[in-house]
Formats: structure tokens, C-alpha cells, sequence
């Protein structure tokens, strides 16, 4: 099934429900799924339920129903341990806050992901985020601290952060969401160029119109469905 | 599948930038163990010296004839009479000798004995201290000297002379420290002593006796055994008493009983007569560790404090950790070798100042009529104390870790990135 194996990511009738402090639906059937190699946007109000949706998709949030795949493995019902190794391995984080480690250096940022799975060598880890860093335009940051960084340098830390394992596929709960517009679009810029040079799948959140019109596909939603 | 390198690195961090708080929780865990070391050296060092006091002198198993009265009087024996009340006045204790019968077989004997270290003869002798016209009373102890100095440190408790000069000088004396006082004796002068049936014999004073007792310094004086059974006028096998040093102080308590019956002579072993010391040495190991354990669990809370505190801090970093691959068992780990790490180090620091503070109380002079040999206050450096106090440190880091860590597994990544 050639077609199939294109899915990186596939939900199957998630619905959740957030029990506190009121009963209510948050996402209702979702079924999508992210073609690899695909830069897809999700478009919707606040409280639509697509950061929501995002973390259930992440493996973090695991209280939902349905099913959900990762290259087109069942990831749904495993323990905890199994789900961070996925999120290690498989998965890449961008936030809206950047959320670096502050007492950590940027390498030491960069490099904290590949030390926990520790497939390689110290010297090869460090090779590895001293190269990230590089093709993100930053590699002169790499010893400071990370507090002492600007807004913009530190999104882009992040995403050297969350390329260090080589994930099958990048999400980003606003990633722009926080930056001016010149930050914004180097961060839109270094996505595009993630995916047309290294085939890279991206699903990022995002309220930014202009941002989500230049992704491949817009996925729009609302009182936690996805319109068609 | 649990990456240590990264885990370590990580808790090093955090401790290292949060150097002020790390360093208040260690010393915490410092002042615990360093005041357990001091108190526990120094406690065990009082009571290994009052042990060594009593234990040095006093003999395990201590045998004798008792003057006293017979159990039966003849008349309770008498068949006709058994069904009246017999009523006996004014009984007297049986006529029977002081020496210990068949002393030099039994002696002998006993030196066989794979677990006896030492029987050593002594002949205890009631006599009058001749002071020109004044009469003091006291005994006079005839003794095997070497022997007594072997098993009894007889050595340490001679303030002037030496146990030589007795063992050389035939006519010679150890006179108790109270009595050379009292008539104004020194060593090389002469003392004419009496015995209760009137004979005087002159002595050479070789040397001073001070047991620490003073009932004992003022009546109390050694020579050698053969020198009181001149005096006496008795032969070479006249033995009041026999005194065993045992290898195994836990034989005691047996053998006194075998030996009674076997010999049908009293013998008292020191467990008897020194029951009350175990009670003192019991409840001062009971004082420190309770202190101990008093302030180490001041130390815990410190340190769950701060963990707390900082976890509390670290909730972003936490998310981000769990976020990017870290397992919530990796972050329980990070958070309890940063317990550990502080229990180690402060541990640690802890022995030092423990070693220190107790090799200080060793140089503080402490002198006492009562033991003449200690001139410093006594302290034990066993090894074992310092690894119950690592081990100790250890336990409470953990106990106060574990709950904070265990939160910090439990946070909900979710919910903290998304509260932003």
C-alpha cells in the first residue's frame, strides 16, 4: 500500500471531553492526517479545541478516545515510558513560549534530547547540534546561557532543539505567536526550507492568516470539529 | 532504559545554579551527621572507659567460701520433731574455714580450662595499719602480682612505685592511696602492720595503690600472696579466693553455676554484681541516638523544603523535559540524585566535622581522682560510626527527596505549557 505508507501521522474518531469543571466536548470524530513531506496549518477560534487537539496528537495529553497512528503504528493505549521514547525519537516540539532550559547553555539545549536517547557519542551529539544551530544561523550563540538570549534566538534554539533526533515530523502550538513580524517570518521561512530540503511533515497551530494561507494546507476548525 | 550521563548532568546543574539553597540543605544533612559523629564518639568513648573501669578490675567469675549459718538446723532433721515448730535462737554461722579447699588443685585446674584466659590466687587478710600509737583497720590482699597485672591492668592503678618492685622487694607493700595519706607515707618508707591476732610485721612501702574508690584507697593494700601467708603464719596453699578472667565474658553466668556446684564454694559472676551497669550504657546510647535522629529529621525537612521550592520553580522546565523525551521516572530521578547528591556531600562534610570536633574533645584535659590513667576526655573512633552516619545521611535525603521527586513525575506537561 504505497499510499498508505505516506501517512506520517493519522487520527481515527478522536473525541475527548474535559470533565472539569464543567462536562464538555472538545473534540468531536477527528479524522485527518498529515502526508509526509506535507507543511499543514490548523486555523480556528480560541477554545476551538486545536491546541487541545495538537497535544492529544503529541501523545502527551493521552485522555481521549480513538485511535491515533504514527507512522502507521498504533501509538494509542501504550504506557507512558513507550510514548516519551516516541515523543523522543519521532516527535518535535515548537512552543509559542520558547521554553528553553535557562540554565543550560544553547548547545546544552540543543543536545539534551539526543543525551536522553543516546544512540550517539557525546562528541557526535555535539557535532550534531553545532550543525542544527548552523543551519538555522545561530551556531555563534551556542556557549551563552540560554536566558541571555532575545525572543526570536530563542524560537529558533527551539526548533534546532526539536531537530536534533531527526523527528518525523515538527509541531508547533504557535510557534510565531510570540514574535514580531521580522522573527515570525524567518521562523515561517525556516520551515518551508525544512520541508522542501529535507522532507520534513510540519502541523503548526497558528492565528496568524498570513502564515497559514502560505502552508499547504489549511486546516480549519471550530467547536472542536474539523470543517471540511 | 534510564540515561544516567544525562540525569546527573542535569541534577548538577540545578544544584549548581542554585548554589546558595544547595549549600543550606547540605549543611543541614552536615550539622546531623557531624553532631551524631561527636555525640556517638564521645558517649561510646564514656562508656567503653566506665566498662573498662569496671570490667579492668573486676574479675568474671569470683569464687569463695561465705562465712554463714547452715540452711537445716539439726533439730529439723530430728524425724520426732517434725510436726512441731522448732524455734532456734541465736544461730551462729557454721564453723567451717576461710581458705578455699583444695586451692592449688583447683587453681590448677581452672588455668586448663580452654575458657578461662586466667584464675589468679588471692588471700585477703584483715589486719590494723600501725601508726605509733594508732590503729588503723584494713585488709591486706595477698596477690600473684604479674598475674594481676596481666589480667587485672594492676599496672594502671599504681600511682607510684610499679607492680616490679613488688614482684622483687619480698617484705614489700602497695599501700592504698588514702591510707599513705592519712599516716603520711611515701614510697621507701616502712609501715608496721598488725594482724587481728596481734603479730607486727614491718613493710617496705614500694609503690602507691589507687583504685579511684575511695572507701577502698583508705583500708585497701596488696603484697605478694606469699608474703601474707607469712604473715599469717598459714601454709602456701592457704586461698581466700580465686578470681577468673574469662575469654568470653558471656560464659560467665554458666560456668559461676557449674563451678559452685562442682566445688561447693560461692562464686558470684560480674553480671551479678554489676547489674546496674548495662541500665547506664543503655540509656546514654539511647540519648544520642535520639538527639541524632532529632536533628536529621530537622535536616529532612530543610531539604524537602527546598526540593519543594524547586521543583516548584521548575515546573516549565519539568514540562519542557517530559515534552522533549524525558520519562516521568527520568524526572524523579533527577530530582532525587539531586537529593542524594546534597545527602553525599553534606554526609560527607558531615564525618569531617563529626572527626574533628571529636578529635577536639579528645585533647580536652580531663582529670579525675577516680581514674588515674585518663588524662583527656575519652573518645571512640570506631569506623562503623562513620558508615552508620553516611548511611544515615543517605536515608533522610531520601526520605525527604522522594516526595518532591515523586510530584515533579506526576506534573502534567500539558497542563503547565498550556496554563502559559
Amino acid at each position: 500500500m504505497p499510499g498508505a505508507m505516506e501517512h506520517v501521522l493519522e487520527s481515527k474518531n478522536i473525541n475527548k471531553y474535559f470533565r472539569k469543571p464543567v462536562n464538555f466536548h472538545v473534540l468531536k470524530d477527528i479524522n485527518f492526517s498529515v502526508l509526509r513531506g506535507e507543511f499543514a496549518s490548523i486555523m480556528g477560534k480560541s477554545g476551538c479545541g486545536k491546541s487541545t487537539l495538537l497535544y492529544v496528537l503529541s501523545t502527551m495529553d493521552t485522555g481521549y478516545e480513538g485511535e491515533l497512528y504514527l507512522n502507521n503504528q498504533l501509538i494509542t493505549g501504550r504506557p507512558h515510558e513507550e510514548l516519551s521514547i516516541i515523543r523522543n525519537q519521532e516527535i518535535g516540539f515548537v512552543f509559542q513560549f520558547h521554553y528553553l532550559l535557562n540554565e543550560f547553555t544553547v548547545l546544552e539545549n540543543v543536545m539534551l534530547p539526543a543525551r536522553k536517547l543516546g544512540r550517539k557519542s557525546y562528541d557526535e551529539i555535539e557535532h550534531d547540534a553545532r550543525e542544527k544551530l548552523k543551519t538555522l544561523n545561530i551556531d555563534q550563540l551556542a556557549d551563552k546561557r540560554a536566558s541571555r538570549i532575545s525572543g526570536g534566538e530563542k524560537q529558533r534554539v527551539a526548533i534546532a532543539r526539536a531537530l536534533i533526533n531527526n523527528p518525523v515530523i515538527l509541531m508547533g502550538d504557535e510557534p510565531t505567536g510570540n514574535l514580531d513580524s521580522y522573527n515570525a517570518e524567518n521562523v515561517f521561512q525556516i520551515f518551508r526550507r525544512l520541508k522542501e530540503e529535507e522532507g520534513l511533515s510540519l502541523l503548526i497551530v497558528t492565528h496568524d492568516q498570513d502564515f497559514a494561507e502560505r502552508t499547504d494546507r489549511i486546516i480549519v476548525m471550530e467547536d472542536g470539529r474539523i470543517l471540511p | 532504559m534510564t540515561n544516567w550521563n544525562v540525569i546527573l548532568f542535569i541534577a548538577r546543574t540545578h544544584l549548581l545554579t542554585k548554589l546558595k539553597s544547595t549549600i543550606t540543605a547540605s549543611l543541614g544533612v552536615t550539622f546531623g551527621i557531624g553532631a551524631y559523629i561527636t555525640l556517638v564518639s564521645f558517649m561510646t568513648g564514656l562508656n567503653q572507659m566506665l566498662d573498662d573501669l569496671v570490667l579492668n578490675q573486676t574479675p568474671h567469675i569470683h569464687l569463695y567460701n561465705e562465712i554463714k549459718p547452715s540452711v537445716s538446723q539439726p533439730i529439723s532433721r530430728y524425724r520426732e520433731f517434725e510436726d512441731a515448730l522448732n524455734v532456734v535462737y541465736s544461730i551462729k554461722p557454721k564453723e567451717s574455714q576461710e581458705k578455699i579447699h583444695n586451692a592449688l588443685p583447683v587453681l590448677h585446674y581452672l588455668n586448663e580450662d580452654e575458657r578461662v584466659l586466667g584464675a589468679t590466687p588471692q588471700l585477703n587478710a584483715r589486719i590494723f595499719y600501725l601508726s605509733g600509737s594508732i590503729e588503723l583497720g584494713g585488709n591486706l590482699a595477698g596477690v600473684d602480682v604479674l598475674e594481676e597485672a596481666r589480667l587485672y591492668n594492676l599496672d594502671d592503678y599504681v600511682v607510684e612505685g610499679s607492680t616490679q618492685a613488688l614482684k622483687n622487694t619480698e617484705n614489700g607493700i602497695l599501700l592504698g592511696a588514702g591510707l599513705a595519706k592519712k599516716m603520711s607515707l611515701k614510697p621507701g618508707d616502712r609501715v608496721q602492720i598488725s594482724t587481728v591476732q596481734g603479730a607486727i610485721t614491718p613493710l617496705k612501702i614500694v609503690g602507691i595503690y589507687q583504685s579511684g574508690i575511695a572507701e577502698i584507697d583508705n583500708s585497701r593494700s596488696i603484697a605478694n600472696l606469699k608474703t601474707v601467708q607469712r604473715i599469717l603464719g598459714e601454709a602456701e596453699n592457704y586461698i581466700t579466693d580465686i578470681n577468673l578472667k574469662l575469654v568470653d565474658i558471656a560464659d560467665a553466668v554458666p560456668m559461676a553455676a557449674q563451678l559452685e556446684k562442682q566445688f561447693s564454694v560461692e562464686a558470684t559472676d560480674i553480671i551479678e554484681a554489676n547489674a546496674q551497669f548495662e541500665t547506664g550504657s543503655n540509656i546514654r546510647n539511647i540519648i544520642t541516638y535520639a538527639v541524632s535522629i532529632t536533628l536529621l529529621i530537622v535536616a529532612g525537612f530543610g531539604i524537602y523544603n527546598i526540593l519543594s521550592m524547586l521543583i516548584y520553580e521548575k515546573m516549565n522546565d519539568i514540562a519542557i523535559l517530559k515534552a522533549t523525551g524525558f520519562s516521568g521516572r527520568d524526572v524523579h530521578y533527577i530530582f532525587m540524585s539531586q537529593a542524594l547528591i546534597i545527602g553525599f556531600l553534606g554526609g560527607l562534610l558531615g564525618l569531617f566535622i563529626g572527626f574533628v570536633l571529636s578529635h577536639v574533645i579528645d585533647r580536652i584535659p580531663f582529670e579525675t581522682q577516680a581514674l588515674p590513667t585518663i588524662t583527656t576526655f575519652p573518645v571512640n573512633y570506631n569506623i562503623g560510626y562513620y558508615f552508620i552516619g553516611i548511611i544515615f545521611a543517605f536515608i533522610s535525603t531520601f526520605i525527604a527527596g522522594y516526595l518532591p521527586a515523586k510530584k515533579a513525575e506526576k506534573i502534567d506537561p500539558v497542563r503547565i505549557i498550556r496554563g502559559n
